[in-house]
């Protein structure tokens, strides 16, 4: 009997009237996990019950503690009739399950009702105690922390970077089960959220289990979808990166492991990274595109309506053992060849070697191909045995399969920035996935690598090498012009970089970034089963092809070299196919400097038609001019004959998107007339050509004052201020007539463009800002709609500044990094006080650190820091985690005694709130990983919230705008409720990954279900970090709760 | 043209901090449509900003008024909005949303001032648009603010304005208003009639503002319990005392000696006023007199217009002699010792002093 969960009822407010007569309510709470269920007594007569309920204990399995949520109703009790249901709240108490995370749930939550919305809140307090489990077999994976964010978490550092976890579990779809004809909207609805909550749970507790098993402590860049199959199920599938984190909680200088010096690490010197390409390279399939799209629409397998061949464990790689790396790793010599294909094999003894990780630790990526994706599209089935979901997981499996082999055309053992995901109408599904092919170091990845020392030594990486080719220039898997590097002039860079990652943090960038996104519609016909799936399938190749020759034109235009963040979503509908690519531009600068586009036309001997071209011409090249100024890209003229022209000119210099047969040579004659530059050509050949280049010239500038990206962070701007907007915008179109595909593309485009426009307006007032981590989802909701979903944060920044930046911030940082420490620590010691949660990891230099001022602290201290040492001396007798649970469970109950509060943390925090005036905790949310302005100082757990809405009344909500305006409010209210309660005051990386809306107008009904997701923390304001690590005591108030919006 | 071959079918915005933008806020409260509002703020400039274009803006302001009106009932009872989670408000915008949307044009308040706050009186609600121009929607938002303080407050024990404050989160000047709305509505004072029709809603306000403080329970008696909202029975009662002022002949005429005797010389109409003393100095105490009556109360401002403020202003006194008769008036009662009601009389004249200076215009 692994846990006990208690829960407490406190009270309630604002609930509605339930009794017209009284126009009061009976209220009474119902709590229940698994399948046990305890009753408060009832509060008669009120709309602010005060219950104040005994520990309602529930002696639970730990596995079940990881899968079931704590369901809370509250009902109006009726003598006569059936009792009423108010509303559930649904609790997670996964992050009560990890020590390092929160402590107890404490605090107001939205009472959520799936037909009526938020209907007052509930006050409660829920705490795990969880005892020691030394069964080897055990189906829990409790203690295993998960973060969204795609980075090894801030207050964290990364010891050792595992690899790929993936798992996937599906159940029928509750919506479509026959009972469901029989049941309430609301009862339907309950039971999918309970289900899907369930399922999640199951999801992450069996990943959990995957990285125990391969030796790591978390799960990092965790990405979890839904597939709403419909008919066919419902599949919640997720992926990450494992890997085993340790809390910074030491300096620098006394963090020497004394355990960990192997031989391994001396042959780990920082310089290794540069080596020239090398390495042959093993035979992919030569790609015709360039680094990106391959679709694949294999008939023989996706057809066929059984589990055919592969089973799910694919036992083609050897499963990745832990040990296996690393004794690869200590036979290898000084050469740098050798030890290249080291890790090249300790990576391929991994199944799939991907990282879902899209920023990492210095030194880990060497190099980066391109962009390698994979799409399939297949017909659903019914998944006939839920617990065996073979060929859910088979087509995965034939996707990650292609994905590395992708990367291995490019010479790469990696692949960075690895995302998957679905789009489906009827029974036809794409699936997607697609990441960066990429070399990386070996350091995190092998066993004995856990040596800090040589982490602190690490020269900072140069700004190029990321760039410098993986592959091999004499076996170049595609048509490519190399240059050598423009920063160091020693290795070959590509032209044109595309990535899905960040933009490194080390990156030589010249001037800003922008958002790039290509937008482009395929009318279909409507088509059934396989035919459907062909057309679909058939029609894939091309709908990638042009979006990357937009993307490319775009980059151009905008007198870029490199994308980041790349990430191409392709919708299916029933009569239209919809693609939306979106990046961040920027020039980097150890590339070349793009050449810029031409126009060339088919017909020369017309004067009216020439004086049209060269008028697009001229309009093309101011457009060109005009965005170098924006961006501020003036890169440093080089002088291309001092390195010569080192690559033999390949013959198609200039590649054709629009290629004739006839006419290309002419053109690249042309081309090659127009001086040194690459000039990239655009033949008008037709119609479709000259309404391409209108396309072009249509993405109006963002408007001053106004940056835009869709990754982290925007090159050139560091100084960011503590204002932050997150938002969620939704916008749903009707088409009405038939269209052809350019009449489409417009429509589409103009769509994008004016939210963009929108959204500027709407943040005006946060000038000079920038919007970052722009995430655009498109979806065909319906046959002729088209919806478009758009979260993102506007941050805005200081300019006066940012002339400036350059330098100073960046001493900045280093004074910070190495001040850093310190203060971290101080704060994890006065953060036990409040939250009596022991620190298992923290170091003997924090026990001297404690010792130092022991008069000065307050009496609760002391436990806390008898805590430490406690748990200090036995990690140093390298106990295992579970032996380090069971001190914290020892340490905790003895902090209960001491404190009469027993929620120390949130208590006081509510407390401090009063105190500020407003009864409301400020919860920043934020897509991106970090806050302005702030240190995180504590994650608190993941938050992967499901809610249904529904109405009947729909034009009494304000029609449907109105009520999804009123479900995203909501959402973003439990959102937040729920952070608060476990003593956050932000979530990061927060993603709205789903929002599937649908309407009956002529009903009045309509139906929404949003997933949203996010790492709730607890940040400081730096500004009163260094305030406090002053004063030492005191001002553990945590104080950014009071501050300004977020 | 693009725009028949689509239509917007959904268009919202939400960020985690509310976005409110307050002159679209003021717009809303004004009643406007979203047509017209993106009228006005097109006419207002806001094209020039941020490279907006019309379809920005109507999108713009179609999401704001939603925003408001999702708002609006916190708003109506603004202590929820403090402690409520839907919205992610700064506490100084909370107070901005409240403050405004309680404001309210004093040209309605004039209108609705002493009347029964019913649905009566809401049917009226169109003649005072068409006559106020002020636009329907606007007038019912106040008309049902004036009425939801009304019935909070009214039974409320304790000062008016304070009660006002505490359960509507109001800035003093807004809560004193309201307090002479209620306190006008409670006391149904006649405001209607057309020789009224010069006064403003100021005017009454502070005339309401001085009756709360000195002659209601609360005035006197500084006890939690005590109403502020009805006048004191007891002093209106004592007030019939006063009526020895005028019925004692002696002391009519000592009264006015002692104050032309102060005057003369010192105001331009001395002689208008050593003649008319006697009617003047009557019709102030039978106003005061008959006050135990509620008809008379309700009467008490037509009362001082047609008795005493219309003579005087027929006889061109200026505000400067009417202050220093009043004064003088009032002062000079002390020193008639067969007088008695000292205290009575100074309550009485401190309030109608300063409500009739303040009524003394054109």
């Amino acid at each position: 009997m692994p846990g006990k969960l208690k829960a407490k009822i406190v009270a309630g407010r604002h609930l509605p009237v339930m009794d017209r007569a009284s126009d009061l309510t009976d209220a009474f709470v119902e709590v229940k996990f698994g399948n046990t269920t305890f009753k408060t007594d009832v509060y008669p007569k009120s709309l602010n019950p005060q219950w104040n309920s005994e520990w309602f204990k529930f002696e639970v399995d730990d596995e079940d503690l990881q899968d079931e949520p704590l369901q809370i109703t509250v009902l109006d009790h009726d003598t006569y009739s059936a009792n009423d249901a108010i509303g559930k709240v649904y609790i997670d108490i996964d992050p009560l399950l990890c020590s390092e995370a929160a402590t107890v749930i404490s605090g107001w939550l939205p009472i959520y009702d799936t037909i009526h919305g938020i209907r007052g809140e509930i006050n409660v307090l829920v705490k795990v105690d969880l005892f020691n489990d030394l069964n080897r077999f055990r189906q829990s994976s409790c203690g295993v922390k998960f973060f969204c964010t795609t980075s090894i978490p801030r207050c964290y550092r990364a010891v050792m970077v595992h690899g790929f976890v993936e798992e996937l579990v599906v159940n029928e779809d509750p919506e479509y089960q026959w009972i469901d004809r029989i049941r309430t909207p609301r009862a339907s609805n309950e039971a999918r959220q309970r289900l899907i909550f369930l399922m999640s749970g199951e999801l992450q507790r069996k990943i959990g289990l995957k990285v125990l098993e391969m030796g790591g402590n978390a799960v990092v860049g965790y990405l979890q979808c839904f597939d709403l199959e419909g008919e066919t199920g419902l599949v919640v599938r997720a992926i990450g990166t494992a890997c085993t984190l340790e809390k910074i909680s030491t300096l620098p200088a006394t963090a020497t492991h004394p355990s960990n010096s192997s031989p391994s690490k001396d042959m780990k010197e920082p310089g290794f990274g540069e080596e020239a390409p090398g390495v042959p390279l093993s035979s992919g399939p030569p790609t015709p595109l360039r680094a990106q799209t391959f679709s694949s629409f294999s008939p023989s397998k996706s057809y066929s309506r059984q589990s055919s061949s592969s089973d799910t464990e694919l036992s083609l790689t050897p499963k990745t053992g832990m040990g296996s790396g690393g004794s690869a790793g200590k036979e290898a010599g000084p050469l740098k060849a050798l030890l290249r294909q080291q890790t090249q094999s300790a990576l391929e003894q991994r199944e799939y070697p991907f990282f879902t990780l899209t920023a990492f630790p210095p030194g880990f990526l060497l190099h980066v191909g391109g962009v390698v994706s994979a799409r399939s599209v297949k017909l659903l089935d019914r998944i006939h045995n839920p617990d065996e979901p073979e060929t859910r997981d088979a087509w995965w499996e034939e996707i990650r399969q292609e994905i590395k082999s992708h990367a291995k055309a490019l010479g790469c053992h990696a692949v960075v920035g690895y995302s998957e995901s679905t789009s489906i109408c009827e029974e036809v599904c794409i699936l997607s996935a697609s990441g960066t092919a990429a070399i990386l170091s070996s350091r995190f990845m092998q066993d004995g690598s856990l040596d800090t020392e040589h982490r602190f030594e690490e020269v900072v990486p140069p700004g190029c090498g990321f760039c410098h080719i993986p592959y091999d220039e004499l076996n170049i898997p595609f048509p490519a012009q190399l240059t050598y590097c423009y920063c160091c002039r020693r290795y070959k860079v590509p032209d044109v970089l595309f990535t899905t990652i960040d933009l490194p943090t080390e990156a030589n960038v010249t001037g800003k970034g922008c958002l790039i996104q290509a937008r482009l519609c395929r009318t279909k016909k409507k088509a059934q089963g396989e035919g459907n799936a062909t057309a679909i399938s058939n029609l894939l190749p091309f709908l990638e092809y042009e979006l990357h020759t937009q993307l490319m034109n775009k980059l151009k235009l905008r007198g870029m070299n490199a994308l980041f963040g790349l990430r191409i979503q392709i919708s299916v509908g029933e009569t239209m196919l919809l693609g939306l690519a979106s990046a961040t531009g920027v020039y980097l600068t150890a590339l070349p400097s793009p050449g810029g586009i031409q126009v060339a036309g088919k017909t020369p001997s017309d004067i009216t038609y020439e004086q049209h071209i060269s008028n697009m011409q001229k309009k093309i090249n101011d457009t060109i001019s005009k965005n170098k100024e924006l961006h501020e890209i003036n890169p440093p003229e080089v002088v291309e004959e001092i390195i010569g022209s080192p690559i033999p000119e390949p013959r198609q210099r200039s590649r054709l998107f629009r290629s004739h047969s006839e006419s290309s040579d002419e053109v690249s004659e042309l081309d090659l007339s127009h001086g040194k530059k690459d000039a990239f050509v655009l033949e008008i050949d037709d119609t479709d050509a000259v309404e391409d280049i209108h396309a072009l010239l249509t993405d109006s500038p963002t408007p001053a004052g106004f940056y835009s990206c869709n990754t982290e962070i925007m090159p050139g701007i560091q100084n960011w201020t503590s204002a932050i907007q997150m938002f969620t915008s939704v916008r749903v179109f009707r088409l009405n007539a038939n269209l052809t595909n350019q009449g489409l593309n417009k429509i589409f485009s103009d769509l994008c463009e004016n939210l963009l426009k929108s959204l500027y307006f709407k943040l005006r007032s946060m000038v000079p800002c920038c919007l970052c981590h722009l995430n655009f989802t498109v979806a065909i909701p319906e046959d002729e709609l088209i919806q478009v979903a758009v979260t993102a944060v506007a941050m805005s920044f200081d300019k006066e500044q940012s002339l400036e930046n350059g330098k100073q911030s960046g001493e900045k940082t280093l004074i910070k990094a190495i001040t850093e420490n310190d203060e971290q620590l101080q704060f994890n010691l006065e953060l036990n006080a409040e939250t009596s949660s022991p620190n298992p990891l923290s170091s003997p230099k924090g026990l001297s650190e404690v010792g130092s001022h022991p008069s000065a602290r307050a009496p609760s201290v002391d436990y806390s820091s008898f805590a430490d040492r406690c748990s200090s001396w036995i990690e140093q007798l390298k106990l295992k985690a579970h032996t380090i649970r069971r001190g914290s469970v020892k340490t905790t109950s003895s902090l209960e005694k001491a404190s009469p509060l027993p929620e120390g943390r949130s208590r006081s925090l509510r407390s401090n709130r009063s105190y500020s005036g407003s009864s409301v905790a400020v919860v920043k949310m934020t897509p991106l990983s970090f806050i302005p302005g702030a240190k995180i100082i504590k994650y608190l757990g993941i938050i992967n919230m499901f809610f249904i809405r529904e109405t009947t009344s729909l034009r009494e909500e304000g029609g449907v705008s109105g009520f999804l305006h009123t479900f995203i409010a909501e959402v973003f209210a439990m959102v937040r409720a729920h952070v608060a309660a476990l003593g956050g005051n932000a979530v990061v990386s927060y993603s709205m990954k789903e929002c599937v809306f649908m309407e009956n107008p002529n009903k009045n009904q309509a139906q929404c279900l949003i997933n949203v997701s996010g790492d709730a923390v607890i940040f400081i304001q730096e500004s009163e970090l260094e305030s406090t690590s002053v004063q030492t005591q005191s001002a553990t108030t945590h104080t950014s709760n009071g501050g300004e919006g977020t | 043209m693009l725009f028949k071959k689509m239509s917007m079918e959904l268009d919202v915005f939400v960020g985690n901090t509310t976005v409110l933008d307050e002159d679209v806020y003021q717009l809303w409260l004004d009643g406007q449509t979203v047509t017209d509002a993106v009228r006005i703020r097109i006419e207002a400039g806001a094209l020039q900003e941020c490279e907006a274009n019309a379809e920005v803006l109507l999108s713009d302001t179609m999401d704001q008024f939603r925003t408001f009106q999702m708002c609006e009932r916190l708003l109506q009872s603004p202590s929820k909005v403090a402690n409520q989670l839907l919205f992610q408000i700064p506490p100084h915008r909370q107070t901005m949303l409240i403050e405004r949307y309680y404001e309210f044009d004093s040209m309605f308040a004039r209108e609705v001032l002493g009347k029964k706050l019913s649905k009566g009186t809401k049917k009226d609600l169109d003649d005072i648009g068409s006559k106020t121009g002020i636009v329907l929607k606007s007038c019912r938002r106040q008309f049902d603010n004036f009425k939801r303080v009304f019935k909070v407050v009214e039974e409320l024990k304790g000062p008016l304005v304070e009660n006002i404050q505490r359960h509507f989160l109001l800035s003093d000047v807004l809560a004193r208003d309201y307090a002479a709305i209620v306190f006008f509505a409670n006391s149904r004072f006649e405001t209607g009639k057309r020789k009224l029709q010069y006064l403003s809603f100021q005017d009454f306000a502070f005339c309401a503002g001085q009756l709360i403080s000195y002659w209601t329970v609360g005035a006197v008696d500084n006890v939690v319990e005590n109403m502020d909202v009805d006048l004191e029975k007891e002093f209106l009662h004592d007030l019939k005392d006063l009526k020895v002022l005028v019925n004692d002949k002696d002391m009519l005429d000592q009264h006015k000696s002692l104050v032309c005797a102060q005057l003369r010389g010192k105001i331009k109409v001395f002689s208008e006023m050593e003649a008319s003393f006697k009617n003047l100095s009557r019709a102030l105490v039978n106003i005061a007199s008959k006050l135990t009556h509620t008809k008379d109360v309700r009467d008490l401002f037509i009362d001082l217009v047609e008795k005493f403020i219309e003579p005087c202003r027929s006889d061109k006194w200026t505000i400067g002699d009417l202050r220093l008769f009043l004064t003088h008036y009032s002062s000079s009662v002390h020193t008639l010792e067969a007088f008695r009601r000292q205290v009575i009389w100074d309550r009485y004249m401190g309030v109608i002093k300063s409500c009739i200076l303040k009524m003394y215009h054109d």
